[in-house]
């Protein structure tokens, strides 16, 4: 087996948004590019999101967002995970994020925004990319 | 503070830190560190084929415990995709009503397709969580494989659960699961066919007790089963697996979940297993098989490190040219290397 580290991403569908085809789509997407996918589901509170990206080491946290309460969640979500002392893990977000939102985002450590219609190879891509900007070497 | 000074401080950062580093291979000093830490936790295995709800039954069984004011580390196991190299690990979404407690900490992984390398990674991670201070260990996994049966001879107890209504009848239950099974779950009892499924479990059970109290149970490489020492009688030396039905989905507090008998189950094999008749011998067997296992990989790498990549090939081709057959090329092999492994 190669001695590559698997990335470890977390998925997870924050607030109330029961729309989770997309966030399969990814999951699923992911894993055949060889990552490992904790995958979450619904309903996830900040909290959740916290304690599950503490507990599984994760690289990345990727919030599939629908509902148009990106904004206030996504900041919440920053927030817990800093409060948890996980400032160095990032977030990328998909989903409906329309693009007067991304500068704003950005400056909440989000590292990458991907709407509908981005290509899962994209996604993959600028994971990898993410990923290894944090490592140290 | 080292890492394992901090795990043994309660950093929970930190033992998922850790966790990751033992799945790379990479934690050795930390688990020599740890090693004396470990010996408290009560590891629990929990397998079955996919579909009888073994994740839903971690659930209610960490809840259970919890109840007891005991804290649970939990090690969910799903496979990785042999042509992707990736995988999704799921097993958390069943586990929402342990979300948020602090006395449990869930670790999804994936079994990375390496030989002995799950095995590894799943009782390295126990001891990890043995040493934070973790009553209660429970390893979820698939029992597909090999790789599955290896990872329930870490536990101390192992549950194999089966449900009704996925073919199960006498010959569709695995006989090697009497190899591994300290308890027998059936799990959706409420499902129609459960009379069938219990009832083929016991025929299994009454096929595979031996005839006459003095017989030896049969050993398979490192079974759990110990042999019978001379003049003990049946029932003090010899376990039998209890067959308890569940609905995991049920409230524990409704008699109908089966948990309260499930946990009962666990606590009589618990003084089954750790009474002094059999404690020394399970012990013996368990570390012996482990450092066989260890052994055996670190040999391995040791070898396949030193034979050269060509030569190697070079026996291939001669295999399939049928110049050679396959065990006279592994013994050619090991001659040649003879002297060259640093032991």
């Amino acid at each position: 087996m190669s001695e590559q580290r698997s990335i470890r991403i977390l998925i997870a569908k924050p607030g109330l948004d029961g729309h989770d085809r997309g966030a399969k789509v990814i999951a699923r997407s992911l894993r055949d590019a060889g990552m490992e996918v904790i995958y979450t589901g619904l309903r996830q509170t900040p909290e959740m999101i916290a304690e599950a990206a503490l507990q599984e080491d994760v690289d990345l946290v990727g919030l599939s967002i629908l509902s148009g309460a990106h904004m206030t969640l996504i900041p919440r979500i920053r927030e817990v995970m800093d409060a948890h002392e996980l400032q160095d893990i990032p977030i990328i977000v998909g989903g409906i994020i329309p693009d007067e939102d991304r500068a704003e985002l950005e400056k909440h450590g989000v590292k990458g925004v991907f709407g509908p219609g981005s290509s899962t190879e994209e996604i993959a891509r600028r994971i990898r990319e993410i990923v290894g900007e944090a490592a140290p070497e | 503070m080292s890492l394992a000074e901090q795990v043994l401080a309660g950093s929970r950062r930190a033992l998922a830190r850790l966790l990751t580093r033992i799945e790379n291979g990479e934690a050795q000093d930390e688990l020599a560190a740890l090693f004396p830490h470990t010996g408290r936790a009560w590891i629990i295995g929990i397998t079955g084929a996919p579909g009888t709800g073994k994740s839903s039954l971690v659930n209610a069984l960490a809840q259970s415990f919890r109840t007891q004011g005991k804290t649970v580390g939990i090690i969910a196991v799903d496979p990785t995709s042999p042509f992707t190299g990736g995988a999704i690990l799921g097993d958390r979404i069943r586990m929402g009503a342990l979300a948020g407690d602090a006395g449990v900490f869930i670790r999804s992984m994936a079994t990375r397709g390496s030989l002995g390398g799950l095995s590894r990674a799943a009782r390295d991670s126990a001891r990890a969580l043995d040493a934070a201070g973790f009553d209660y260990v429970l390893i979820e996994t698939v029992g597909a494989g090999q790789s599955e049966v290896d990872i329930v001879r870490t536990a101390h107890t192992t549950l194999v659960i089966e449900a009704p209504g996925l073919g199960d009848d006498v010959q569709a239950i695995k006989a090697g699961i009497l190899e591994i099974a300290d308890v027998l779950v059936v799990n959706k009892a409420d499902r129609p066919g459960v009379i069938n499924t219990v009832r083929a479990l016991r025929a299994m059970l009454e096929l595979g007790h031996p005839s006459s109290r003095l017989s030896t149970v049969n050993h398979h490489g490192a079974s759990m089963r110990v042999n019978m020492p001379v003049g003990a009688s049946a029932s003090e030396s010899m376990w039998i697996p209890p067959i308890v039905e569940t609905i995991a989905t049920k409230e524990l507090t409704d008699p109908a979940s089966g948990l309260v008998q499930l946990v009962e189950a666990i606590e009589k094999h618990r003084a089954f297993a750790t009474s002094s008749h059999q404690r020394r011998q399970l012990e013996h067997q368990r570390i012996e098989f482990e450092l066989q296992e260890r052994l055996r990989n670190e040999l391995m790498e040791r070898l396949l490190r030193d034979v050269p990549r060509d030569a190697f090939k070079n026996v291939i081709d001669r295999v399939i040219a049928r110049e050679l057959d396959p065990q006279s090329a592994v013994l050619a092999i090991l001659d040649q290397q003879r002297g060259s492994i640093s032991v």
